[in-house]
């Protein structure tokens, strides 16, 4: 095996193996096994960031792009894995899914480290980082699985320990939230198996690679194949109107499932779409581009509208994903060069900037023990430091130009208006003033949090100091929302050449 | 050092200051107030150097990024008329921090702010130096939140917060259309920098349909930022911020901003017709409203808001008769003298410890300092000879009146030189009842010059506000100012106007305008000088200190529907979307229950249904003939 093959490996066993033994740890010493989460999540991220490269037979491959497969791994292993069902255990990383991979494994590191010092009441925190690292194996499987059956495996991992997060460690209602989450996915894995066995068996392979561009499927099956994994994956993402266990869930979740769950686990319902729904049935993609498209604009504005009467405030961050996301699916649908790497990049910058928001959202929960902005206020008078973070990270989701949320919104516009035509210009323009909304709610949130004079809640808590976790958890993502706002290029640099051959495929 | 260097370093001061000023904790007033005043001190150096150095277009530019075949670059795009404004923007920005030092003295967020003020001039800058219209952008926007946050910055005034939201989603709402507008423009160019832009146009590759509605969007964003019509409602709300920072909105940054993209982008928008008649029209509506609005204000910092808004009326009026030399012009005359008259009326209020002008009066004699400074302001705002109004206002109106046919530079001319009188009058109005008469509270009968660091600025402004029209007899500054006439240049179709200064005989008109104004206050002022002339506007007052109500209006058409369609989506997302979902559920259970009850038989009923199931599959066997 290649050193590249090594790590595809690499990045997938050691959480796994960390995991078993954390869990077994945790028993005896569980703060000593939240220490080894950290460290083990901590190596994790540095084999994942050694994934870059243009691989094994990168370049070579490279010149072919124009002729050849629309996926052209960096680095790529391909084992045998159930030989009588014409399984493979295939993996293979590119410049789609590495910025995913990467964010994954920071998430998770930052979570741990999060947790050596704040357990949420519910349990021993060994656990909560032990399933974190389940989660993490099963959210990196999903970005690199190149089988379909393989994608499916690694996508339904994550539900059980997620449940288990949530219910295990959540707030007063987390048995319904948890319940709410995991049947809600679970409908849409059903429609992901029923998708997955349509392809696999009108193609007679697994192989997403050569699947991508619709290989020989015929236009039905392609349409059905679309349809099918187009709704599994809106339920992920979640596209309105399959959105609604977010919300609960996000409320319930402890601080560090909401920042996994926003962070990384709804990037798996988009990535999902770029790679499998629209890669493999490019056909259906097309004819339902449109109605994709008139969602996603109507989750940015409904989300938007939402958020603008939301008393709660974690509710009122889980609703923003979902428009948030609206502007990632806008970018899909369109399915351009340009509409897709905005997608790319406003899927990272989502994750860095709603990740942030939880974790401030739950500093300021853990401080004032409650998240009702009815009770908060005047924030700024006593946790200046506090509300001033909460006001850049909001100001970074709002999309400010020169933060990181601004690319992936703002060219997910360009790229509807470059389609051209009536419907996608009024799309444009919707989002356009969904982008608008967007601030709207954000500066209402900040002067009920922040302005004015300190609410009794607020005015009543002692002063308190940033702790060092909390400062190691939150300051990788403050400088990464500015670092990707300013070179949005370390996230999308390296994926013009697989996008180019994903939308060459598309366009053949 | 060339100019490629330069550039880039213009707006890298101010936001390196920035940068380390928010870091810093928050009792380190020292230690900020030497990085805001360093920080726009190198940047005003580096302007100078460029207003020495450039005078035809420098470009330099790097690939920043690249989305699907568009290209987005990271560089620079100076000429005169760039370095000029960056000179108004960082004395202003200069002036504003070293006056803040003493504004500020006993606040406890100093620290903050002062970095704010740096990242607002950093902000600003970006848009003066920006190739490309994506970086120009990111200037464009970051400047909205500094205001929001400058202007929210005062805690005790409760109306603070409210003020800084409606800034930043007015000028946001504005910003919809930049954006699309920017994106048009980007998209059948194939890449956002202003030369290929620009070069598209002027080859004809982008016209039509395209250019039109890129021109009209872009306005959208231009009406938001530089508070007119019908975007102009955040503008007097914004006085709500600290004096020092209305000085530096309305002098040097946010308003400067929407009528120096519009030069920047000149062809666009005389090409995408009708968008300069579009702008003409709001201009129009601009001038005379502010001036109205302005007549009726009690609040001292108010009526200088309205002022600016008539005056950038004045500037976008240029603008739509193709004057881009007089509007520049105009800019920065008024730069100097609305900068020099927020820090002293800011001064003022210092002393007097209010707002209001109703408590003021008499301060001529304790604060003569101060007196004669806003005399200057207040003279050169009117268009007082041979002070910098005068001139830039003369080149705004000559252009008017000597552009080419259609009917708006007519009206242009005819309601710049209507509102000549309605400014002289409220400026003449604003002047009596601050310094004249008897002092109408115990703050005005005690008020004392401020320190040296607010009176030091102050005093410096005086100058630029006196002479800077006289400057506009100089090459150096005309040259700037006026486009060179070149083929690449669609906007000389228009007649060119081939010098800034003109004084005939037609001065005369807009001279008995500010005649009749000026007089007009002060015969009214003087049957009563404890007063306030504006009762005389009678019933017209209210509406007037009201602004015709359009405050009112966007809250019943825009913001009252908006609240309502987000109550109903709320509700909607909640009982019927989640109902549905929470509804299946239920329903599930509930089928399973019945299914339960149905199966929970005793035995003899179980044993039969046993039976008579056996029956039926035997029955189905036989009759299909499977066994």
């Amino acid at each position: 095996m290649t050193t590249g093959q090594v790590t595809l490996v690499a990045v997938l066993a050691i959480p796994a193996v960390g995991a078993v033994a954390v869990a077994g740890l945790t028993r005896r010493a569980d703060r000593a096994a939240r220490i080894v989460a950290t460290v083990v999540a901590a190596i994790a991220f540095l084999v994942s960031l050694s994934l870059y490269g243009t691989g094994d037979r990168g370049w070579f491959r490279y010149q072919a792009a124009t002729a050849g497969p629309g996926i052209l791994p960096w680095h790529e292993l391909d084992l045998t894995w159930v030989p009588g069902l014409d399984l493979r255990f295939h993996l293979g990383v590119d410049g789609i899914s590495y910025p995913l991979v990467v964010l994954t494994t920071l998430l998770t590191l930052l979570c741990c480290a999060y947790s050596i010092r704040h357990v949420p009441a519910g349990g021993p925190g060994g656990y909560l980082v032990a399933l974190l690292l389940v989660i993490e194996v099963g959210i990196v499987g999903t970005f690199l699985a190149l089988d379909l059956v393989l994608f499916f495996v690694f996508f339904e991992v994550v539900l059980l320990p997620m449940f288990v997060v949530i219910a295990g460690w959540g707030g007063d209602d987390r048995g319904r939230a948890a319940r709410k989450f995991v049947l809600y996915t679970l409908f849409g894995s059903v429609l992901l198996l029923v998708g997955v066995v349509t392809v696999v068996s009108a193609a007679g392979t697994a192989d997403i690679v050569a699947l991508t561009g619709g290989g020989n499927l015929s236009r039905t099956t392609q349409l059905a194949a679309f349809v099918l994994l187009a709704v599994a994956f809106a339920v992920k993402s979640p596209l309105w109107p399959l959105h609604t266990w977010l919300p609960d869930a996000h409320t319930q979740a402890p601080t560090v499932g909401s920042v996994i769950l926003a962070g990384v686990l709804l990037k798996m319902g988009t990535y999902g779409i770029i790679r499998v729904a629209v890669g493999v049935a490019p056909e259906g993609a097309r004819w339902a581009a449109p109605v994709l498209g008139v969602l996603a604009v109507a989750a940015v504005v409904v989300g938007s509208l939402v958020c603008l009467r939301q008393t709660d405030l974690k509710r009122l961050i889980a609703y923003s994903s979902v428009g948030h996301m609206g502007f990632v699916l806008l970018g899909v649908a369109t399915l351009t060069a340009t509409g897709i790497e905005a997608a790319l990049i406003g899927n990272v910058a989502h994750g860095v900037i709603t990740g942030l928001l939880f974790f401030l959202a739950g500093a300021i929960k853990d401080r004032l023990h409650t998240g009702s902005l009815t009770e908060l206020g005047g924030l700024r008078e006593r946790m200046p430091a506090l509300s001033g973070l909460f006001a850049f990270a909001a100001v970074a989701s709002l999309g400010l130009p020169g933060l990181a949320g601004f690319w992936g919104e703002a060219f997910a516009v360009v790229a509807a208006l470059q389609r051209g035509g009536p419907l996608w210009t009024t799309l444009a323009v919707v989002a356009a003033v969904g982008g608008a909304l967007t601030a709207a709610y954000f500066l209402r949130l900040l002067r009920r949090l922040t302005h004015g004079p300190a609410s009794p809640v607020v005015a009543a808590a002692p002063a308190s100091r940033f702790g060092a976790g909390e400062l190691v958890a939150w300051s990788p993502l403050i400088v990464l929302a500015l670092a990707v706002g300013l070179v949005p290029a370390l996230v999308i640099g390296f994926a013009g050449a697989p996008v180019e051959a994903l939308t060459g495929v598309l366009d053949r | 050092m060339a100019p490629e260097t330069l550039g880039p370093l213009l707006p890298l001061a101010p936001l390196l200051a920035a940068a380390v000023g928010l870091l810093l904790p928050r009792g380190a007033r020292t230690a900020a107030a030497a990085l805001g005043i360093g920080g726009s001190a190198l940047a005003l150096l580096v302007a100078v150097g460029l207003a020495v150095t450039v005078d035809g277009p420098v470009e330099a530019s790097t690939r920043w990024v690249e989305f699907g075949g568009l290209t987005v670059t990271l560089g620079i795009r100076l000429d005169g008329a760039a370095a000029l404004v960056a000179l108004a923007v960082t004395v202003v920005a200069l002036a504003v921090q070293v006056y803040s030092v003493g504004y500020l003295h006993d606040d406890s967020r100093y620290a903050p702010y002062a970095a704010q003020v740096s990242l607002f001039t950093a902000a600003m800058l970006i848009v003066v130096v920006a190739g490309d219209l994506i970086l120009l952008l990111v200037g464009w926007e970051v400047m909205g939140i500094c205001s929001y946050l400058l202007i929210g910055h005062d805690r005790r005034l409760p109306a603070a917060p409210a003020a800084a939201v409606k800034a930043f989603l007015v000028t946001r709402v504005g910003d919809v259309g930049f954006l699309l507008g920017i994106a048009l423009l980007g998209i059948a160019a194939g890449s956002f920098r202003i030369s290929d832009v620009l070069a598209a146009v002027g080859s004809g590759e982008i016209g039509g349909g395209t250019l039109t509605a890129a021109a009209l969007l872009l306005l959208a964003g231009v009406a938001g930022k530089s508070a007119l019509f019908p975007l102009h409602t955040w503008l007097p709300d914004a006085m709500a911020g600290p004096t020092p920072i209305s000085a530096l909105i309305h002098a040097a940054t946010m308003v400067a901003a929407g009528i120096y993209v519009v030069t920047r982008l000149d062809p666009v928008f005389a090409a995408g017709d009708p968008a300069l008649l579009v702008l003409g029209v709001l201009a129009v509506v601009t001038i005379v409203l502010g001036g109205l609005a302005a007549t009726a204000q009690d609040d001292i910092k108010r009526v200088l808001a309205w002022s600016t808004v008539s005056q950038i009326g004045y500037m976008a009026g240029a603008l739509a008769v193709g004057a881009t030399g007089a509007a520049l012009f105009h800019l920065l005359t008024h730069a100097a003298f609305k900068a020099l008259l927020f820090l002293a009326a800011g001064s003022v209020i210092h002393a007097v410890g209010s707002n209001s002008m109703g408590e003021m009066g008499g301060l001529r004699r304790r604060m003569p300092a101060t007196f004669w400074s806003m005399t200057a302001g207040l003279a050169a705002l009117v268009g007082l000879p041979p002070l910098a109004g005068f001139w830039s206002k003369e080149a705004v109106l000559h252009a008017a009146s000597s552009a080419g046919a259609g009917w708006l530079p007519p009206l242009v001319y005819a309601v710049g030189l209507v509102t000549v009188a309605i400014t002289a009058w409220y400026a003449t109005r604003l002047w009596l009842r601050t310094f004249f008469g008897a002092p109408r509270s115990s703050g005005a009968r005690t008020a004392h010059e401020p320190p040296a660091a607010m009176a030091g600025p102050v005093l410096l402004l005086v100058v630029p506000s006196a002479l800077l029209g006289l400057a506009g007899y100089t090459d150096w500054l005309a040259g700037r100012l006026l486009p060179p006439a070149t083929a690449e240049h669609p906007s000389d179709l228009l007649p060119a106007h081939t010098n800034l200064m003109h004084l005939g005989p037609e001065v005369a008109l807009p001279l008995a305008a500010l005649l009749v104004g000026g007089v007009g206050a002060w015969l009214l002022w003087r049957r009563d000088t404890a007063a306030d002339p504006a009762t005389a506007l009678g019933p017209a007052r209210r509406v007037f200190a009201a602004a015709f109500g359009l405050d009112a209006l966007q809250r019943a058409v825009v913001v009252r529907p908006v609240v309502a369609l987000a109550r109903a989506a709320r509700r909607t997302d909640e009982t019927a979307v989640d109902g549905t979902v929470t509804g299946t559920g239920r329903a599930t259970v509930a089928l399973g229950r019945g299914l339960a009850v149905l199966h929970r038989a005793g035995l003899p009923r179980a044993a039969s249904a046993v039976l008579v199931g056996a029956l039926l599959v035997a029955v189905a066997a036989a009759t299909l003939g499977v066994l």
